[in-house]
């Protein structure tokens, strides 16, 4: 009822209407300045989310695969180099794996970017 | 006849250009598609700079808003500061971003769809990382391997989990673009194959059931649009993420 009682008063008053208006664009604006103030110093990572739902899976699985990859390449180099087969790549590859899911969790933001406060 | 879909992403060489030791150094068809992107993009962004009008020609907002997008990209994922590397970013994104747009015109050669070359770009985030923060931070800089209270009979087994995460990002980060790139072209090229089969196979039966793959290419090439864009998009935010790290380590 009052809503209607308003609208009606702006139709009859155009200049309330441009000053109602122009008075909502300012603090419009003024809130999206401060909305982009906030992302601007806000220094730390904002991990925006992939844009699209195939991205996102994608991303995830390539997180995983080259965690257990690294840890596959760097325990099976040491075992080359150190003879100490196969316990580098056993080793390398359940840590790499470890890095692998601990990946797929910072992409997906259930842990906050490099920091494991509990 | 059967149509091979890996026949796309051969590399010829087109003309030698140096040798090296008992390396012949040779001008491919992917250097010539790098060469043509760089060329565009050169061309494009002083052409649209050159009149720098207030009010932008078409040309020029188009300039306006490839830079628009980068900068707010960077600005939100690394901050104020990342802005320095603003340069850098934007001219991976436009790479990668013109290679994948060129890579979908037909008979054309896609270059990101080899790893060496995702592969180079993306070694060459992980060292400016490594190289900055070290610079930038001295030994503070390791610190983002070692996460704040975590006891310390763990922290080895963490900081090596750490240590292999880290190792590990220029290759999900070089293998995805690459990956993506690579699978939307050969179904692509399946798909297209389909069609020949078809009709060469059942005659005129063939050709008009081939109108059933070549509907699905045509929503497959308008997917693949959306993945070249998105590609690049998401190679700049995770470069922009990256170097978020050799800004500010350990926060």
């Amino acid at each position: 009822m009052s809503d209607g009682t308003r609208g009606t008063d702006d139709r009859n008053e155009p200049p309330n209407d441009e000053a109602a208006l122009s008075a909502r664009l300012k603090r419009l604006g003024n809130r999206l300045a401060q909305a982009n103030r906030s992302s601007e110093n806000g220094s730390g990572p904002r991990q925006t989310a992939d844009p699209s739902a195939i991205a996102r899976g994608f991303r995830l699985s390539t997180e995983l695969v080259a965690g257990v990859l690294v840890g596959a390449m760097i325990g099976w180099l040491l075992d080359r180099w150190l003879g100490i087969s196969p316990w580098g790549l056993i080793i390398f590859l359940l840590l790499g794996f470890a890095a692998g899911v601990l990946n797929v969790m910072r992409a997906a933001g259930i842990v906050r970017e490099r920091n494991l406060s509990d | 006849m059967a149509v091979d879909p890996i026949e796309q992403f051969h590399i010829q060489n087109l003309f030698p250009v140096a040798k090296i030791g008992n390396t012949e150094i040779v001008f491919t068809n992917s250097a010539a598609f790098m060469l043509a992107a760089v060329l565009g993009l050169t061309i494009f962004l002083v052409g649209a700079t050159a009149s720098r009008s207030l009010v932008p020609s078409r040309l020029q907002s188009a300039a306006e808003i490839a830079y628009e997008f980068v900068a707010t990209t960077v600005r939100s994922t690394a901050g104020a500061e990342g802005m320095k590397f603003f340069p850098f970013v934007f001219s991976i994104f436009m790479f990668v971003l013109t290679l994948n747009m060129i890579g979908l015109i037909p008979y054309s050669f896609t270059v990101t769809s080899h790893i060496i070359v995702t592969a180079a770009l993306a070694f060459t985030v992980f060292f400016t990382v490594l190289i900055y923060g070290f610079v930038r931070n001295g030994w503070h800089f390791f610190n983002l391997f070692v996460p704040k209270g975590v006891p310390v009979y763990i922290l080895p087994l963490v900081v090596a989990i750490e240590i292999l995460s880290f190792v590990s990002r220029p290759i999900s980060h070089s293998v995805r673009l690459f990956a993506n790139m690579l699978a939307g072209h050969i179904t692509l090229q399946v798909f297209a194959s389909f069609i020949i089969l078809l009709g060469t196979g059942l005659g005129v039966v063939g050709w008009i059931g081939g109108v059933l793959p070549f509907l699905m290419i045509v929503i497959l090439f308008a997917l693949e649009t959306l993945v070249a864009f998105l590609q690049a998009y998401v190679f700049a935010i995770l470069t922009c993420i990256y170097l978020n790290d050799a800004i500010h380590p350990g926060h």
